[in-house]
């Protein structure tokens, strides 16, 4: 199985290459979960983490991960970088790739800047989160926590629930779980759903309860509450009231159905504070899954006969 | 200079024929069959198209203030290139074209460095921030042609009726560069599947059209006339049709690139394909080409935009709007209105020529015994494939390289003089 140069998105990776990360990180998990955390696979390897946004886990997660696997990792803080002195995003990827970098994971707010970095780079790029374009490792990591508990994901009825206007998650789901035969649905207000989103192969719903029926998996996304001052919707209450995931409503969904969510989590917004803590949410497992398929996929990016 | 083109397959807006042309100091003398007389250059057009200079109202030359984009020379030769004899240049300058001196260094500054006619627009507002009308009838003096604050819409309302009073008694057009800013929303392509698909924000078409709606409103009201340039959206083509049918004196004008291109040029976060207002889908590209054709849309402008490399190559978010757009037009007018939609040449003429011509109340459009000799030779079986790189302009900026074309301008004669002979300038 062979991979190219960088990760950009769910969008061109094919069924094999996205099994073959899966299989990784399940080898990848049982590494995690040892006593003595350390891999060899990128000895010798420089990881550079380059986030214009804000991000806890998914930075953290890339850097450990790099870390338990032997890689050099380092984290460029842009806010006290040259970005500040208004160095480009270009210039300063090049500046980063000419030290060495194997891989350099960026994040940044406008869709395809990543690509922009790709074509301007001989490192790897990993894409941690472009606009509302895609953020490939966490629909990976989705997809692994839900094979992990469903078995597989052909046939599973995953429904995404909140702002999927601005989620590049929430798309770079769908674009996987399509690839797999998973039926997908959508709910939120009718203010933060996509232009035609319905073409990508999925069910949407204004009506939360609706699409909740019978789903195998409740995905809820974080409502950003600076939107409300943009007019996206009237306030957090009547959010969390009308689009709310919260314990009756999860009756709706199958009785096996397992809470996801990518984090961080507006507890009481988007899913109720019980539904965080329900034995049956994974929101935890998930942050650990991460690491897991990130190690995954610094590994096949890397390897000598990709 | 006196010059004589020989065999001419002259296309007017409203027929053809085939003579010959003697051209002396800069006007045309003779337009017949035969002529034997005297030239101090002979220019044999069999096998060519001969035509009117083109004339674009619409244009940036960036002159002055942003010069590292275009200069007043270089698009000039880029206008040339591509067909244009005549070229209106909007005042959204650095300075801003809001006052007489500003208009008047453009123009002394076209005058010496310029190979084709500069129109220049003024503002319809001072430092084009929409408040206060700009000094328009002392522009006017100067010399300016239409005004428009184009690259912002007029958002006052008042504003913009007031303008398009003033104007009229004037006598000059008002441009308007429609669109609500309140719709905008942070956009940077047209909302569509596109868009979602690549995770770009989307400008409603509606940002457009309630402003091509409220100024056929007003000029209905007031009975005054309106030009709306680079119109992008089917309902927009509607609405002006409409407008026509019930008297109101509305024009308009659409871009190549509108008739040519679809938003999923912007796939791959091509900024090359970023402009404002961006472009639309597939049923909006043919209700502009019909529109064309039933002169719903009165003429093309090439809205002639070009940055610096720098400028595009960055995030699409971040890339500024606009393309080049001289050195392609004709060949892209000639391709999908002609070869593909069944357009006449002659058709081509009156959008890109006659029909400017008369809005602005300038000189050209028709080639005429005493006419201004302003005059184009077009090969029409010339095969070449658009490469940037070798565009006169100073920017690169199109969404068009590697493409196919068939139709070339080979000869350029501005106010009697020969500019560009055999495609090489003179």
């Amino acid at each position: 199985m062979t991979f190219e140069k960088d990760l950009l998105g769910i969008k061109n990776l094919s069924v094999d290459q996205i099994n073959e990360i899966l299989k990784n990180a399940k080898i990848m998990k049982t590494l995690l979960q040892q006593n003595n955390k350390k891999g060899p696979h990128l000895q010798g390897k420089s990881v550079i983490t380059l986030f214009y946004e804000n991000s806890t886990r998914t930075r953290l997660s890339f850097e450990l991960a790099s870390k338990y696997l032997s890689a050099n990792a380092a984290n460029v803080a842009v806010a006290s970088s040259s970005v500040q002195k208004g160095e480009s995003l270009i210039d300063t990827a090049r500046t980063i790739d000419m030290m060495g970098t194997d891989v350099l994971i960026i994040r940044h707010s406008s869709a395809g800047a990543p690509h922009l970095v790709a074509q301007n780079v001989d490192a790897s790029v990993i894409n941690a989160g472009d606009g509302m374009n895609e953020h490939p490792t966490q629909a990976l990591l989705d997809a692994f926590t839900m094979v992990e508990k469903k078995g597989k994901l052909e046939g599973l009825k995953v429904a995404i629930v909140g702002d999927i206007l601005h989620s590049r998650v929430a798309r770079s789901n769908i674009y996987l779980l399509n690839k797999f035969g998973a039926e997908v649905v959508v709910a939120g207000p009718s203010t933060l759903m996509p232009y035609e989103i319905e073409k990508l192969g999925v069910k949407a719903y204004t009506d939360v309860e609706k699409a909740l029926k019978n789903a195998d998996v409740v995905m809820g996304l974080r409502i950003q509450l600076e939107r409300q001052k943009t007019g996206l919707f009237p306030s957090i209450d009547e959010y969390s009231e009308i689009f709310g995931v919260n314990d009756e409503r999860l009756k709706l969904a199958k009785e096996d159905a397992i809470i996801m969510h990518p984090g961080p989590v507006n507890r009481g917004v988007e899913i109720s504070s019980s539904l965080y803590d329900h034995e049956r949410s994974f929101i935890d497992e998930q942050v650990q899954n991460g690491v897991a398929v990130r190690m995954a996929v610094l590994y096949l990016l890397t390897r000598k006969e990709k | 200079m006196k010059i004589l083109i020989k065999n001419a397959a002259v296309i007017n807006y409203d027929k053809e024929e085939k003579c010959d042309i003697y051209i002396v100091d800069g006007k045309i003398v003779k337009m017949r069959e035969g002529l034997k007389e005297e030239a101090d250059k002979v220019i044999d057009a069999s096998g060519k198209m001969v035509l009117p200079g083109l004339i674009d109202i619409h244009c940036h030359l960036r002159d002055p203030g942003y010069e590292y984009k275009e200069d007043i020379k270089t698009g000039s030769r880029s206008a040339a290139k591509g067909g244009f004899t005549g070229i209106v240049a909007m005042p959204n300058t650095k300075p801003v074209v809001d006052n007489k001196s500003v208009v008047e260094y453009i123009l002394n500054k076209a005058e010496k460095e310029s190979v084709v006619h500069v129109y220049q627009a003024g503002t319809i507002s001072k430092g084009l921030e929409g408040k206060e009308l700009s000094e328009m009838g002392r522009m006017k003096e100067a010399g300016i042609v239409a005004v428009t604050d184009d690259g912002k819409p007029v958002m006052d309302s008042g504003l913009m009726k007031k303008a398009m009073i003033y104007a009229d008694m004037l006598k000059i057009p008002v441009i308007s560069h429609a669109e609500d800013l309140t719709l905008l929303e942070g956009g940077a392509m047209n909302e569509g599947f596109t868009a979602t698909c690549l995770g770009i924000k989307g400008i409603t078409r509606a940002a457009e059209e309630t402003m091509t709606s409220r100024d056929i409103i007003l000029a209905k009201t007031t009975g005054t006339p309106v030009h709306i340039t680079h119109v992008s959206t089917k309902n927009a083509v509607e609405m002006i049709r409409t407008a026509k049918k019930q008297g109101v004196k509305v024009t308009a004008d659409s871009c190549p690139h509108y008739f040519s291109l679809t938003d999923k040029a912007c796939e791959g976060f091509n900024t090359n394909a970023k402009m404002n207002p961006p472009l639309r889908e597939e049923e909006d590209r043919l209700a502009i080409i019909e529109g064309l054709r039933d002169g719903t849309l009165d003429m093309i402008g090439t809205d002639h935009a070009p940055h610096h490399r720098d400028e595009k190559n960055c995030e699409f978010d971040k890339a500024l709007n606009g393309i080049v757009g001289f050195e392609t037009a004709f060949a892209l007018a000639y391709q999908i209105l002609v070869e593909e939609n069944g357009f006449h040449i002659k058709d081509l003429v009156k959008l890109m020529s006659y029909q400017p011509s008369n809005l602005l109340g300038i000189e050209g459009g028709k080639l005429a015994e005493g006419k201004k000799a302003d005059i184009i030779l077009i090969d029409c079986s010339k095969d070449w494939i658009c490469d940037p790189d070798s565009f006169v302009s100073k920017s690169k900026n199109s969404p068009f390289s590697g493409w196919n074309f068939h139709v070339k301008v080979t000869d350029v004669i501005v106010n009697g003089k020969i500019v560009i002979e055999n495609e090489m300038f003179a």
